[in-house]
């Protein structure tokens, strides 16, 4: 069996100063994945490596890391694509780190909840579904295909500099509900897109779609927002 | 330790609990709602269910229908009390989903669409592409977020239901990023933990799927109701045990041996033609099909994969547009995990365990026998799987009976108000038997007693089970119980997001669901549904038309009791598939 070297960027919030690299030699087969390489070195070499996992599918969102500098989910990256190494892993870029591997979420979950991610409406047709057609899903189907993984966040520089950004993940959220027939909440939501940490805050660098695993183009959604946000503002302008 | 005050305690933050959660919240906004769980809730495995959800929509569908389907796809061992609650609030709840933003998939004239599925007569799955459950989940979560009283504790993992009197008086939980212990003071508790699959080697299950919902009842007393029915999904990739969905045979994809042969002829499913028609060839239920494969399997007729033995899922039939627009992420899966093009390629796929029809004993409510506690999903045994479940009635159980559960603990808390006296007590001895797992200066590696546990339930505990090969896996799992009581050896002992720490609890649970499972695979002497016994061919109703009762039976094995099912108006009769029909027309 043919092996490579992982190297972890480890932190432990008690007993480490500064993080530090840790380098394991992993044997692995052609179908395994960093994240079942990871897998491997906790069951059997080193029981305290800390990462998240769960689905290792690429449909629940939990493996984010950076392997060899790029944001990606470890379960769908493979050993054999990374070989002769060494592979390079650490915690998702611009997060604080919990442990690890680990970083700390709850500002990406608060910017997601700030951004109403859900219908608004006043009227909701009795015991029955909304009418809406194939054509009228495609305005907003593939940002609703969002995992929450965050490699969109760990990419964009802009929320490197300023973690008040909302942020890619966020904002196309923003956007799968404000493009909804089904939804009357966007006047609701202009005031985030337009704030100076909505849309505004975006420099149009593009490497969040990039790095995207779903192929959800944040990029895209900010975009069409900011000419919302344009249009909005005229639009105010106009009716004082 | 830290004490929280909560009226209601949603332990599991996936379809069921969010329901759960929406459900209380809706019923009483004043009460405070505690939702624990040991993911962020769009991480839960709901998200990985692909094919679809149950609800009768079209003019040629009745309820009658859906409830013969699922009786009889479950060999009578459904309640069928149950079934009828359940066929009734599906659709409602489908609908619910789609008011709150769900994606499902449309016709050219807005509708929503449906599509066949195995062992079902009618085209009557809502679907939303190959990503169902994501999108249940992704709606279920951010419609959570517009209820006040809903307070998310995200990464907890709960260890201990503190019980008095037979009265379920706390939860006892992990804050994972510091290990802090917190106590829950609550009177109503709604576990919605999902599946034990994990149990076994080869699964379609997240790594979270271990049973701690099963684990946590049980040992406080709640009995678990028929936990040897499990479900193998037949069509998985070998190795990994990645789910290629129903969906695939309900769009039109078939199943081919290593010669080509449309095997599932000879099991009962057949002819071939007229294809496709309902309930027949590879619209045919989950167990038939994977006991189809064992036994092609043994005839030497499945194809080697450097993984184990494969046969082919072809839907290249379908074409380029139909599979992408249908099924994107199994295409996008076997591309990733199999190096397989499903446009161009069949799919080598294999059975693998799926779905844990048993679990913790319910009635209609979600009330367990165990005062205060409920329980919904695939953590739950409320009646209506039987021996077998239907691919696309778990997707909807956990929204109809969320519902249930989170109505009937908020019930249940605005009527009682009374404490536990001696709780803090209690829940500190828990926490110091927590800690001293942390502590073990010997002691064996946690993935050796996990592995040779799902080696053993892989063999014993299998598609097919015999008397010899069940007695030796109770035999392992009692030992492995034995050794896991001397003494795991964790690498880590700190409390920050110690995740070793929390495996090995995780398989504390794990072990004694699996002996459940075992016990009960050797008390049923008979064959039915997903149950097969090698030395005890053919359903006996006269003995087993009886749900198995598994009572924990502290550090000795689980004592089985059968009760009868309750059966109201479709008296057993065979099961019947393949045969003559009418060729079904594919939308």
């Amino acid at each position: 069996m043919r092996k490579i070297e992982i190297q972890c960027l480890r932190y432990h919030p008690v007993t480490d100063a500064a993080p530090r690299w840790q380098t394991y030699e992993v044997p692995f087969t052609d179908n395994m994945s960093v994240l079942q390489g990871l897998q491997h070195v906790k069951d059997h070499l080193d029981g305290s490596l800390t990462f998240r996992w769960s689905c290792r599918m690429a449909i629940c969102g939990s493996c984010g890391v950076m392997v060899n500098g790029e944001p990606r989910l470890s379960c769908e990256t493979f050993l054999r694509d990374l070989f002769p190494g060494p592979v390079r892993v650490e915690a998702l870029n611009h997060f604080p780190i919990v442990r690890d591997l680990v970083i700390e979420q709850s500002d990406f979950l608060r910017k997601l909840e700030s951004v109403k991610p859900y219908l608004i409406r006043e009227e909701v047709p009795s015991g029955k579904t909304f009418l809406q057609t194939p054509r009228q899903m495609e305005d907003y189907y593939q940002y609703s295909k969002c995992i929450n993984c965050l490699l969109c966040y760990a990419a964009c520089p802009q929320y490197g500099l300023n973690d008040k950004f909302t942020g890619p993940a966020a904002l196309a959220l923003l956007h799968r509900y404000n493009a909804d027939s089904r939804d009357a909440g966007k006047a609701e939501r202009m005031e985030l897109v337009n704030a100076e940490d909505g849309v505004w805050g975006c420099t149009l660098v593009g490497y969040c779609s990039e790095v995207c695993p779903k192929e959800v183009d944040p990029a895209r959604a900010i975009n069409q927002n900011k000419i919302n946000s344009t249009k909005d503002y005229f639009l105010r302008f106009f009716k004082k | 330790m830290q004490v929280v005050q909560a009226d209601i305690v949603v332990v599991g933050g996936g379809g069921a609990g969010l329901r759960a959660a929406i459900a209380a919240a809706e019923r009483a906004p004043k009460l405070k709602v505690a939702l624990v769980s040991k993911v962020v809730p769009m991480r839960s495995h709901t998200v990985a269910a692909e094919g679809g959800a149950a609800g009768v929509t079209r003019g040629e569908d009745s309820l009658e229908h859906h409830f013969n389907d699922t009786v009889s796809g479950g060999d009578w061992l459904c309640d069928q009390d149950a079934v009828d609650y359940f066929v009734a609030h599906c659709t409602e709840e489908l609908v619910r989903l789609e008011n709150w933003g769900c994606p499902w998939s449309r016709k050219p004239d807005g509708h929503v669409n449906t599509r066949f599925f195995g062992g079902m007569s009618v085209q009557r799955t809502w679907f939303a592409a190959d990503r169902s459950g994501f999108h249940m989940l992704h709606t279920l979560f951010q419609t959570s977020l517009r209820y006040p009283s809903i307070r998310r504790y995200d990464e907890f993992f709960c260890a201990e239901l503190v019980v008095e009197d037979g009265q379920v008086r706390g939860v006892l939980a992990i804050e994972v990023a510091s290990g802090e212990v917190f106590l829950f003071e609550t009177g109503s508790v709604v576990l919605a933990t999902g599946g034990a699959g994990r149990v076994f080697r080869q699964n379609t299950n997240a790594g979270t799927v271990t049973g701690d919902g099963m684990g946590l009842a049980f040992r406080a007393g709640a009995p678990l109701r028929d936990m040897e029915f499990v479900q193998w999904h037949p069509t998985c990739l070998p190795g990994s045990g990645i789910l290629m969905t129903e969906a695939c045979r309900g769009e039109g994809a078939i199943l081919v041996n290593k010669d080509g042969y449309r095997y599932l002829q000879d099991y009962g499913l057949g002819p071939v033609d007229p294809w496709p028609r309902v309930k027949a060839m590879e619209l045919g239920p989950r167990d038939r099909l994977s006991q189809a494969f064992w036994h092609e399997d043994r005839k030497g007729r499945t194809i080697r994969t450097p993984q184990g033995p494969a046969v082919h899922l072809d839907l290249r039939h379908l074409g380029a547009k139909k599979i992408h627009e249908r099924l994107p992420l199994i295409t996008e899966a076997a591309k990733t995990f199999a190096g397989v093009d499903a446009v161009k390629e069949p799919i080598p796929v294999c059975p693998a365990v799926h779905y844990t029809m048993g679990g913790v004993y319910t009635n209609l409510r979600c009330a367990t026998p165990l005062g205060g506690l409920f329980a919904a999903g695939e953590c739950a045994s409320v009646g209506i799987h039987g021996a077998n479940r239907l691919g696309s009635n778990s997707l909807v159980e956990i929204v109809v009976f969320g519902k249930a559960a989170g109505e009937s603990a908020a019930d249940h808390a605005r009527s009682s108000h009374s404490k536990g006296a001696d709780l803090r007590k209690r829940a500190e001895q828990a926490e110091r038997s927590l800690a001293a797992l942390l502590d073990n200066p010997a002691g064996e590696r946690l993935a050796v007693l996990r592995d040779e546990m799902r080696d053993s339930m892989e063999a014993g505990v299998g598609i097919y089970r015999d008397d010899a090969g069940l007695r030796a896996t109770c035999a392992k799992l009692a030992a492995l119980r034995e050794r896991y009581r001397r003494g795991v050896k964790l690498d880590d002992r700190s409390r920050a997001f110690n995740s070793e720490w929390l495996s090995a609890l995780e398989l504390g649970f794990m072990l004694e669901v699996a002996e459940a499972m075992a016990h009960g695979a050797l008390a049923r002497r008979e064959s039915r549904g997903a149950h097969m016994r090698l030395d005890f061919a053919g359903r006996d109703d006269a003995r087993f038309l009886q749900h198995a009762l598994a009572h924990h039976g502290g550090a000795g094995a689980p004592r089985i009791e059968h009760r009868p099912v309750n059966i109201t108006r479709s008296p057993p009769k065979a099961r019947h598939y393949g045969g003559e029909g009418k060729q079904a027309v594919l939308s």
